[in-house]
């Protein structure tokens, strides 16, 4: 008996630790579509949810419970199994890339050795998930949602691959703590500021934000790949949707906005503790996505394609270059 | 124990998965398994404390190779039907095919040897794996003793690629074009003009 013991406890506190993120997490996804509809209401003069509690507080439990109560339908054609799986992958592959947020010194869930990597794949995974959905619906509509969809994560994510190289570079090392404590004296957003750009315009693309929003293209796809789901289903790609937002905010934070550390390291800023400081930065790029989305038109598709193969990937792989040849001529190489 | 009990589970579907790519009926669905055996392949370099390697076979190969796959699959018109009819006739050829394969692979095997300083430097890894992390003694090899290697294998897929572009490069002059550059170059100045039209005339 006592040699499983070990095995139990440990288990125990790695399921208090993954709860002490999830749930958080839920609750600030559902918080973000609230936010979201409070602030693209002030942009547009609009009071935006106001009726359901103390200023429309309560409102996305709301609508959590409408969609709870509805029926899930199974459109006839559809590949049943792919077709609830789906919504399951793309869930779960927005909770389990949280695994190496590193939140303050030390405070990460599993501080591995490749940390960027693990991002890296657990985003590139996350097409499937709308490739599968598209495909089993058995509706054109949504068919032409993943295939768009399909093939803007895969044309954005090389460039992603270029910024986080350049990032990689000036830190020596693929673990996201020791990205931060590198980012001690200045953060990389004002050295590396092209490749902030670039990597934010890329996140947008990647998560199917607007003006990138064309798989949804709601004036001629309807709702793009999740067309024919409804109830929880439904609520489970909105959801992923939303964490996979926070997600690559906190990617953001981490790589180009100093983590958990203060903009500066001095009395009364160096008080407030890392969390805080993490989870402003985090607020402050989800504003950014919110902005956008309410004052950009949506691009043309072969604009979207034109902007990231034939401009961020130069760009990128330009800046690659250059940061390595700076790096070396000026001998800050790290160890 | 653990260790032991996740190397069986995650060998067991690499397997299973890796029959079912085979045997399923559904091209869609052979794909799907073959993205979950390489899954569960990552899975075993992790278990090996490979984890460069675990991360760039999921970012490579579910990441960007299989999705290729999974878009053509998908976008084949295939009638499964008859994809099966010429399964009994065929079959004694793909068995025959395979044998020899199998064959060839145990003869080669079977007269395999390592040099001595390899089979050396692989029981004791220079350096140890406690000290540098994965990335850190990749890196250190390929670009030193096997950076002629490394150019060159990317030289190969560099060929590939400009291969697959020029048999499917087409240039067709009935198809318009935006030229970006143009577009922007234009001013409001040459192109709009302002005209008053007078009452009862035409423009």
């Amino acid at each position: 008996m006592s040699a499983i013991d070990p095995y139990i406890l440990s288990g125990v506190i790695i399921v208090a630790q993954i709860l002490a993120i999830v749930v958080p997490l839920l609750v600030a996804v559902a918080y973000l579509t609230y936010a979201e509809r409070k602030v693209i209401g002030a942009i547009q003069l609009r009071k935006g949810p106001n009726v359901v509690g103390p200023f429309g507080l309560l409102q996305p439990f709301a609508d959590g419970i409408k969609l709870l109560a509805k029926e899930t339908i199974l459109p006839a054609g559809a590949n049943k199994l792919i077709f609830i799986l789906a919504p399951m992958l793309t869930f779960i592959l927005s909770l389990i890339a949280w695994a190496v947020i590193p939140f303050d010194d030390g405070m990460v869930l599993a501080d591995i050795n490749v940390g960027v990597l693990y991002l890296f794949a657990i985003s590139s995974l996350g097409v499937y998930g709308v490739i599968m959905a598209g495909w089993a619906s058995n509706s054109k509509y949504a068919f032409l949602g993943a295939l768009r969809s399909a093939a803007q994560m895969v044309s954005y994510e090389v460039s992603l691959g270029f910024v986080i190289i350049s990032v990689l570079l000036c830190v020596g090392s693929l673990n996201l703590s020791d990205i931060v404590m590198a980012q001690k004296t200045v953060w990389f957003a004002i050295p590396l500021f092209p490749m902030f750009v670039v990597f934010f315009i890329s996140v947008l693309a990647e998560t199917n934000r607007a003006p990138f929003d064309l798989p949804e293209g709601e004036s001629e796809l309807v709702a793009g790949y999740f067309v024919e789901y409804s109830s929880m289903s439904f609520a489970l790609f909105f959801l992923g949707e939303y964490a996979n937002m926070i997600l690559m905010s906190a990617i953001t934070a981490v790589l180009f906005l100093g983590g958990w550390l203060p903009p500066i390291d001095i009395a009364p800023l160096n008080w407030i503790p890392g969390p805080i400081w993490f989870f402003l930065k985090i607020a402050f790029v989800l504003f950014f996505f919110l902005w956008v989305r309410a004052t950009m038109p949506r691009y043309r598709y072969d604009q979207l394609m034109r902007l990231g193969w034939k401009v961020f990937l130069p760009l990128s792989l330009f800046w690659v270059v250059l940061t390595a040849g700076v790096l070396v001529t000026f001998g800050l190489v790290p160890a | 124990m653990i260790q032991a009990l996740a190397f069986y589970l995650f060998a067991a579907v690499t397997v299973a998965s890796g029959v079912m790519v085979i045997s399923s009926r559904n091209p869609v669905h052979s794909v799907l398994f073959l993205i979950l055996a390489f899954f569960n392949a990552a899975a075993l370099f992790v278990l090996l404390g490979a984890e460069f390697l675990a991360m760039i076979l999921i970012v490579v190969y579910v990441g960007a190779v299989a999705v290729l796959f999974l878009f053509v699959v998908m976008m084949l018109d295939i009638n499964f039907v008859e994809l099966r009819q010429g399964f009994a006739r065929y079959l004694p050829i793909g068995a025959a095919i395979g044998l020899v394969l199998l064959a060839e692979i145990f003869l080669a095997v079977g007269a395999w040897t390592v040099i001595p300083v390899t089979a050396d430097s692989s029981i004791t890894p220079i350096p140890p794996m406690n000290e540098v992390t994965n990335t850190h003694a990749l890196g250190a090899l390929i670009y030193t003793h096997y950076v002629y290697l490394f150019q060159t294998a990317g030289l190969i897929l560099l060929v590939a690629m400009i291969g697959a572009i020029v048999l499917t490069l087409r240039s067709r002059s009935d198809v318009k074009r935006q030229s970006v550059d143009e577009q922007n170059a234009r001013r409001p100045e040459d192109v709009v003009e302002v005209v008053k039209v007078g009452r009862g005339g035409g423009v």
